[in-house]
């Protein structure tokens, strides 16, 4: 009994933030789409000296520089180092 | 009769359509496939599409839907008597409803989750798309004027529910703040601020020094304004001044700061508001004393009845929500079945309990046509004898009547409320597209839609002149919202009916109710625009004409572009259309 109410109230909080975690994540994707910018920032002609030393990072953000760049409105990867399409 | 044989009777319909109706739809018609990869799969990104469990996704989805319009428009339509009023929420919820939230849920699965919106402009062309753009911008007008009439109107008969209101807006600025910034849970801080809402509602119902009564203030009802107007007409503008101040900041601000701790409270609201009515309905065991027909009516039900109850027999307002949210985070295609018809028939049961609280609270019939006396006494007193006839209800419970004529109508407002803020923020953005589309590009920054949105609402719901004068007309545009939200549903039912016409399956399960639906509407929409509103008829209204004219024109314009489209199966779109 006391099981199927923990489940009962899981499930109706579950049913409440639904709406609120898509909110937040949005919220959060807009902050590291900011910081991917600032990252690549010679786009905007700064230049950035850790660019060189950030080679070995690349298996690892091709997949959500992509989604990145599509999001930013560029159709093509902006930067040549990086092709992922 | 007992009014519990009636609910029984209701409900044990919606469960034979769910359980028959919508299972040969699903199988037969739409074709719903376990295996097929939906858009939350597909374009999973954590955000927008990611795959939900079905009972969650059902929840979520009837929150959304739920709101004070199933309220509002069968307390108005049993006028006309409870038995027509019970079969078109009953058979509508069925054949029309269901059909057309699932329907739209099930096409935009299958179209990348895209919305109604979009589909349109790909399934009738460009001109259909800024033509429903231009009905759903009517569609959230009418919602905005009339909604900030409804809480004005409560505010001014229920002066115990402003405290307890406005208590809302910094608990739930503290919630949001707290879940945002410091991760917490939402649950046990939004039961909390329920409780202070309800607590303060007690208290003010009991102490008037705490209601915020402005007619009281300015020597009631006889007693003079602001301006020259009455004391009435001066607490309307007041309180749609301060509304809409209140939403142009909750509209502009983001989401997660007000809107959604709102929701989060609000969503506890309507189980409350159900668990009251239907429990006490249970424990009071009341008789219906309204009439079963009207036939003294003077103002006939045929058409008028399909377009004053919209929300809860069919409404357009849905597909939206299907196609925009709910179809991104359905898991598997066969539980559109589940979320799409059984979010129709959820609303189909708020409205059916709404109808049973109007109809049992009278004490007989005189008393009932007393009140009912001409279609216009019944839209300016409907919200007024449904909270009086739910809080006759709750005294089952061994409530208070006026702790619970306060606590529902609280419950009213905050929906209607929420409707507001959502609605003006919808039309922000429509605003917004529009600008993009006619390449006005001051039309797309944030403060200019909104400004634009609050003024034409404000300036909507204070035009009409009601019998209390100045404000106290909003009433008259509930035909109007009633008939562009039955009009978005028919052209939704058209869109899944071109939709399934291009696949090769049978469309009548959706083209019927469409037929219905708009002849009904177009039907209505003729008499009161062109024999009622026009300057050569009975009550000529210079604005309600106009503003019907526009939406007149622009369904039929629509429609005849969609039906173009439905004829023409090689039409604008269908080459890049994913029929698969």
């Amino acid at each position: 009994m006391l099981d199927k109410l923990k489940k009962l109230i899981a499930y109706y909080e579950e049913v409440l933030e639904l709406p609120h975690r898509t909110e937040i994540a949005r919220e959060l994707r807009a902050e590291d789409d900011l910081f991917l910018l600032m990252l690549y920032s010679e786009m905007l002609g700064i230049p950035n000296p850790a660019y060189y030393y950030t080679l070995e990072l690349y298996p690892y953000m091709i997949e959500e520089f992509h989604d990145w760049h599509l999001r930013m409105g560029m159709e093509k990867s902006p930067l040549s180092g990086i092709r992922c399409c | 009769m007992n009014a519990i044989v009636l609910a029984v009777i209701g409900i044990f319909i919606f469960a034979l359509g769910y359980r028959f109706y919508s299972k040969f739809v699903a199988e037969k018609i739409f074709k719903l496939d376990p295996n097929y990869v939906t858009p939350a799969h597909k374009f999973k990104d954590g955000v927008d599409f990611v795959p939900t469990n079905k009972f969650v996704l059902w929840g979520h989805h009837f929150t959304s839907v739920a709101g004070a319009a199933p309220i509002l428009g069968p307390a108005i339509a049993v006028y006309w008597g409870w038995l027509p009023a019970v079969l078109w929420v009953v058979l509508g919820t069925v054949f029309a409803a269901g059909v057309h939230d699932f329907g739209t849920l099930a096409l935009s699965v299958r179209n990348k989750g895209q919305s109604v919106g979009t589909l349109a402009h790909r399934l009738i062309g460009q001109r259909g798309k800024i033509l429903f753009l231009f009905i759903i911008l009517i569609l959230v007008l009418m919602v905005n004027a009339v909604f900030a009439w409804v809480i004005a109107n409560l505010f001014i008969s229920f002066p115990a529910s402003v405290l307890p209101v406005f208590i809302q807006i910094p608990l739930a600025l503290w919630i949001g703040h707290a879940v945002y910034k410091r991760n917490k849970k939402m649950l046990v801080p939004s039961l909390v601020a329920l409780a202070v809402m309800y607590i303060t509602a007690i208290v003010s119902s009991q102490v008037s020094f705490l209601q915020i009564d402005l007619v009281r203030y300015m020597g009631g009802e006889e007693g003079a304004g602001l301006f020259g107007l009455g004391a009435i007409s001066t607490a309307f503008f007041i309180w749609i001044a301060i509304l809409m101040i209140y939403v142009y900041i909750a509209s502009t601000l983001p989401v997660w700061k007000l809107l959604q701790p709102r929701d989060f409270i609000n969503s506890h609201q309507l189980i409350v508001g159900l668990g009251i009515l239907y429990l006490g309905l249970l424990f009071t065991n009341p008789q219906i004393t309204a009439p079963i027909s009207n036939p003294d009516a003077n103002v006939s039900w045929f058409p008028l009845l399909f377009i004053t109850i919209a929300c809860g027999a069919i409404s357009g307002f849905h597909g939206l929500v299907s196609s925009g949210t709910s179809s991104k985070q359905l898991d598997k295609e066969t539980d559109a079945r589940f979320v799409g018809y059984l979010g129709a028939v959820g609303e189909g049961i708020l409205a059916l309990v709404s109808i049973i609280a109007v109809i049992t609270f009278f004490p007989n019939r005189e008393a009932f046509f007393a009140t009912y006396s001409s279609f216009q006494a019944a839209s300016g007193a409907g919200l007024g004898t449904f909270i009086q006839g739910a809080s006759q209800l709750a005294e089952g419970l061994l409530i208070p009547a006026s702790v619970a004529a306060t606590i529902v109508s609280i419950i009213v407002v905050s929906f209607a409320a929420t409707t507001l803020d959502t609605s003006v923020r919808l039309m922000r953005y429509i605003i917004s597209e529009l600008g993009v589309e006619y390449k006005v590009p001051s039309l797309e920054k944030k403060h200019v839609a909104t400004t634009i949105a609050v003024v034409a609402s404000a300036a909507l719901v204070l035009l009409p002149e009601g019998p209390n004068g100045f404000g106290s007309g909003g009433y008259l545009l509930w035909p109007l919202f009633g008939t562009s939200n039955q009009l978005l549903a028919g052209i939704s039912l058209l869109l899944v009916s071109i939709w399934l016409k291009r696949l090769g399956r049978s469309y009548v399960i959706t083209i019927v109710p469409m037929i219905f639906l708009m002849f009904m509407t177009l039907w209505a929409m003729f008499q009161q625009v062109f024999l009622q509103w026009a300057w050569y008829a009975d009550s000529p209204n210079t604005l309600l004409f106009v503003f019907g004219s526009i939406i007149f024109v622009f369904t039929l314009w629509i429609i005849l572009t969609a039906i173009q489209a439905l004829m023409n199966p090689r039409g604008t779109g269908i080459s890049e259309l994913d029929l698969d």
